[in-house]
């Protein structure tokens, strides 16, 4: 169970050190800058957007630079505005969510949390970067084009994605770098999945069993562990997605269609077949995106309130539960899809059953609070925020969850909301609050905690003022994926528009506060001791940052369970997990 | 002074024979049988465009006139013209209005700067369904410049827009200037023709094509006149 | 900050519920025969979404507030009942929704999809391509011709690739840019797509269903109020997306015989 290898030396080069490293610390950084870098561009592109929505015949000064066909003038065609739709999209579910929060804290820490010196297969390890960045690489690509990205949106229905250019600009090249940078980004991901659930069963150190990891190390491997199956259909799904459009097969397009005046030479296939096999990935994508983030914040919680939750066993049982039933839900994004509606009652019910553990994670969250010293930092702000933005963004799932009450929600923005407070805001809450607890442990220096919170601030009350408003369009009828709002009906709402947009202006704008404290911090922010939130866990025994193989050469022993807070008699209020103190009437679970 | 004036008097005298001897083919374009109607088109999905039109546009495919004229039929000389490179300084537009293509059929020499103009309130996408030229199509927001673009290529191309399924048009890209439009009565005149032998052809959207093999001589009009068959449906 | 961040909570759940509360933006009213049951499910899940919501807010707001910033001098409680009794407390409150809210509510699904149209529905074909819809009448022989993808020529409105020069049944169909339908009577809409995925979307009829190229779907509804409501397509299908709609005109069944007329003749 445990073992120990040493699978490689120190690095020596710089580019062994910083560039081509195997040390997952170092991978973990990079999925890290890779992910900011992507966030950024994707907000960029969502600005573009929300702007465009608001004044639509406006010109954007320079946005013909950028596409000088799907911005004539600065002014957005309708075809740009979808096509920076997907790469908003793709973006973001991929490169930002399935990075950030997973790839980039897991490989950094679950080594560590665990006690390995580093993954199982540390050349995979990087392989998997690189191929990941390889991925953005090519899907970048699709901005410089001639046509453009593709306008099918990051999920890519067919027949639209699948017919080529007939169909629309954007539609020819940028929709075949997109299958192909997809499915070079699921053989990353299944690369990195492998190492995960390896490297946890397979390199514990002695006394760490599976019941003493921490909550976020435990989030990671369920994640890995739902990844594999996901990505695994994603890959053949895109492949034969790229087949259909570049080779003549017609997985995905039945006959007689008739687009741009042309008979298109297809016939056979079925549209909801792709609907099947994406979906079948997509749901399970949105868990592999907040679990990670529930970890986190449990573990990040846990840490701040000087006191365990109140059931280890029961959290990872809903973790786990919900990476299970992730995969039996799907068909709720096709209830209206026109597969036979007695379908859609079947994938109701283990859609309305998924709330039972994501119900029990959050009365556990709050029950926990309960009796507990709560100390107020940054990462415990944004952890509680996260516990708010979940309930916000989950009990929106209740109508949608319904095919009853999807058919008047299905595809406007009260879907969009949905989401986007929870993939988009919760789970990013669950990375900052990442990045404001382990930062110490990561560079040596302590970010800045008044500008930590001024950014929690903004964040915390302009992503509500951006977000919650989608739910009012929502039920008002607003339809989702228009480049802009030229019905009557749709007039009225205008107003809550232009609200949201420069909401977004704000609250994206206050993300140069983090940027500033991170930039700033690296280099001149105070050092950092070796465990300054009086955290239990394995990795703030080491120093910080720590040695390329984590543990000096050590192997630690673990004598107890990560949560060995507040224990009574005890020197600290807290039990490290190396700790030889042994304090009987140790508060457990 | 003198040798000026003999040199302008020497140039005006190789001209003006040759136009002075310039002959022009005249006639009128009809058809046979009973065409279709014409039928209503329907814009409710656009009101900023539906609202141009006190009565709904019909189908322009086949227009006709009085005593069986045929419109829209462009004529012009597919042999003999050797005008190929001589392209018109002057641009082409054809104009997106009311949600209609006006005009309906836009004569342009190969080369030719074409100008695409929005004058609508809604976005269009022009889409020239070209087959032996590029085939492209470009979206056209309410208050951006034309579009500009030109064709090298001799092709009749079926234009139509992406957004609205009933907007079609034709773009008729020729080798030559020399060419017209029947309008209302059908007839067509084509002047300056050198004499020589010609191909005249007339080219109906939906009644096909026709040529005559024509003579010139001196300053002769020679009068050719075609007969389409029309369809009922 | 514990207890700034426990009063922002509250007010923000407060300020976001107050315009559900007020229905400040709602669905507009339902003018079919089946959406009574969709509304009633809706105003079901909003009063439990309501709470769920609240509740969780403000008991957060309340814990943040009674213990943020507490020291080692506080001693540490449990949550009486512990995780035993969340986890019973997360069984009854979900499993009652679910009862609730799924078994009661598939009632609403079933009016809409399980139950066959009327047997006097009048039936209309609806074709949607990009980026518009037409709407196809039998006209007075009752019968649909037969269409024919590659005889589409939209330029000549033909929009069903109908071959009326040699099938019969096809010289009366009767095509429209407008769903136009008499009040109070049942229709069957035929759906098909010409290119790719659309959807057919009226927010008073409480009907949205996804055409879907290469099946034949149908959705069958009663509207109840004469008026002139949008049909707006929620699939996205190409750069003219945002653009595709159609107008449903519900008429008195005079008016609609008369539009039928009109549209003969045309």
């Amino acid at each position: 169970m445990s073992e120990v290898a040493a699978h490689h030396g120190p690095p020596q080069t710089f580019l062994r050190k910083y560039v081509f490293s195997v040390d997952h610390k170092i991978i973990g950084l990079q999925y890290y800058g890779l992910a900011l870098v992507a966030v950024f561009i994707g907000m960029f592109l969502s600005w573009l957007m929300r702007f465009h929505l608001v004044w639509p015949n406006a010109a954007i000064p320079g946005l013909q630079l950028l596409s000088k066909v799907g911005a004539p003038g600065g002014i957005m065609t309708p075809e740009y505005y979808l096509s920076l739709l997907t790469m908003h999209g793709t973006l973001m579910v991929f490169f930002v969510l399935t990075n950030a929060p997973f790839a980039a804290f897991g490989n950094y820490f679950l080594p560590i949390q665990i006690g390995a010196e580093d993954m199982a297969f540390p050349r995979f390890n990087m392989m998997s970067f690189w191929i990941t960045l390889l991925a953005f690489f090519v899907l970048m690509a699709a901005f410089f084009v001639p046509d453009g990205p593709p306008i099918s949106g990051w999920t890519a229905y067919a027949p639209l994605s699948a017919v080529g250019k007939d169909a629309g600009p954007g539609l020819d090249m940028g929709q075949n770098l997109w299958g192909i940078s997809i499915a070079i980004f699921c053989i990353a991901s299944l690369l990195g999945s492998l190492n995960f659930i390896a490297t946890t069963l397979d390199l514990r150190a002695k006394g760490m069993s599976l019941m003493r990891m921490p909550l976020s190390t435990w989030a990671w491997f369920i994640t890995a562990c739902i990844s594999l199956l996901a990505f695994a259909v994603l890959l053949p799904a895109c492949l034969l997605l790229i087949l259909d459009r570049v080779a003549g097969t017609s997985f995905f397009i039945p006959g007689g269609l008739v687009i741009s005046d042309r008979l298109q030479p297809h016939s056979g296939g079925s549209p909801l077949l792709w609907q099947h096999l994406f979906w079948f990935f997509g749901h399970p994508e949105v868990y592999i995106a907040i679990l990670p983030a529930m970890g986190i914040v449990s573990h990040v919680l846990i840490n701040s309130m000087r006191k365990p939750l109140l059931s280890y066993k029961v959290v990872i049982g809903a973790m786990i539960s919900i990476g299970f039933l992730s995969y039996m839900v799907w068909g709720h994004h096709m209830f209206l899809s026109g597969m036979n509606p007695f379908s859609a009652l079947v994938f109701s019910f283990p859609t309305l059953v998924i709330t039972i553990p994501a119900t029990v994670l959050t009365l556990i969250w709050l029950g926990s609070i309960y009796g507990s010293r709560l100390q107020i930092t940054t990462a415990s702000l944004f952890a509680l925020g996260f516990i708010s933005m979940f309930v916000s963004g989950g009990v929106s799932g209740f109508f949608l969850a319904q095919p009853s009450t999807d058919i008047y929600l299905h595809a406007t923005y009260f879907v969009v909301g949905h989401f986007h407070l929870v993939m988009g805001v919760a789970s990013i809450f669950g990375v900052f609050a990442a990045t404001y607890f382990w930062f110490p442990k990561m560079t040596g220096h302590m970010m800045n905690e008044t500008f930590g919170k001024v950014h929690f601030w903004l964040t915390f009350v302009g992503a509500y003022c951006i977000f919650m408003p989608f739910h009012y369009l929502g039920l008002a009828g607003n339809v989702r994926r228009y480049s802009s709002f030229v019905d009557d009906y749709l007039q009225p709402l205008l107003p809550v528009h232009k609200f949201i947009t420069i909401a977004a202006f704000i609250t994206g704008g206050a993300q140069i506060v983090f940027l500033c404290n991170l930039a700033y911090s690296r280099f001149k922010g105070p050092q950092a001791p070796a465990n300054p939130w009086n955290c239990t866990s394995l990795e703030w025994t080491v120093p910080s940052p720590p040695p390329w193989n984590n543990f000096g050469g050590e192997h630690p022993v673990v004598y107890h369970d990560p949560y060995q807070y507040g224990v009574e008699g005890a020197n600290e209020d807290f039990i490290l997990q190396t700790s030889t103190e042994n304090v009987k009437g140790a508060v457990r679970t | 002074m003198r040798a000026k004036q003999l040199l302008v008097m020497l140039m005006v005298l190789v001209v003006c024979p040759c136009l002075l001897f310039a002959g022009s083919v005249s006639g009128k374009v009809t058809y046979t049988g009973t065409p279709a109607k014409p039928k209503a088109i329907d814009m409710s999905k656009e009101p900023t465009c539906a609202k141009q039109h006190a009565t709904p546009i019909t189908t322009e495919t086949v227009l006709t006139g009085a005593n069986n004229a045929l419109e829209n039929v462009v004529v012009y000389i597919s042999a003999g013209a050797n005008d190929e490179g001589q392209v018109p300084p002057q641009a082409v537009t054809f104009e997106q209005k009311g949600c209609q293509y006006i005009p309906h059929v836009l004569v342009m020499h190969t080369n030719q700067e074409l100008k695409v103009v929005n004058s609508d309130q809604t976005s269009h996408n022009i889409h020239p369904l070209a087959k032996t030229n590029r085939e492209w199509n470009k979206s056209q927001p309410p208050g951006t410049p034309p579009i500009s673009e030109k064709y090298e290529k001799a092709e009749f191309i079926s234009v139509k827009c992406n957004v609205h399924p009933w907007m079609h048009g034709y773009f008729a890209v020729l080798n030559t200037s020399h060419f017209d439009i029947s309008k209302g009565g059908g007839d067509f005149k084509l002047p300056n023709l050198p004499p020589g032998k010609y191909t005249v052809t007339a080219w109906h959207e939906d009644y096909g094509t026709q040529t005559a093999d024509i003579t010139i001589s001196g300053s002769e009009n020679k009068e050719v006149n075609f007969s389409f068959k029309a369809k009922a449906y | 900050m514990g207890k700034l961040f426990a009063v922002t909570i509250a007010i923000i759940a407060i300020l976001s519920a107050i315009p559900i509360v007020m229905n400040y933006w709602g669905p507009p009213p339902d003018i079919s025969t089946h959406g009574f049951a969709i509304d009633e499910q809706m105003k079901a899940t909003m009063w439990e979404a309501g709470i769920a919501f609240l509740s969780s807010q403000l008991i957060l707001a309340l814990f943040v507030w009674l213990h943020a910033g507490r020291d080692r001098s506080y001693k540490l409680k449990t949550f009486p009942g512990g995780a035993k009794g969340l986890v019973i407390a997360a069984f009854v409150l979900v499993g009652t929704e679910i009862l609730a809210l799924g078994v009661v509510g598939q009632k609403a699904w079933a009016t809409v999809y399980f139950d066959p149209p009327d047997k006097d529905a009048l039936t209309i074909q609806a074709q949607a391509g990009q980026f518009a819809y037409y709407f196809r009448y039998a006209g007075p022989d009752g019968k649909f011709g037969v269409p024919h993808p590659d005889k589409i020529d939209e330029g000549n409105q033909n929009f069903f690739g109908l071959d009326p020069e040699n099938d019969v049944p096809a010289r009366d169909d009767i095509v429209a840019g407008e769903l136009a339908i008499p009040v109070n009577h049942p229709i069957n809409l035929l759906l098909h797509s010409k290119d790719v995925g659309h959807s057919f979307y009226v927010r008073e009829l409480r009907i949205q269903q996804d055409f879907v190229p290469g099946l034949d779907l149908a959705v069958h509804f009663t509207a109840t109020k004469a008026g002139q409501y949008e049909i707006v397509c929620t699939q996205l299908c190409g750069l003219g997306h945002y653009n595709m709609k159609a107008y449903l005109t519900v008429l008195s069944e005079d008016d609609f015989q008369k539009w039928l007329k009109e549209k003969s003749a045309q």
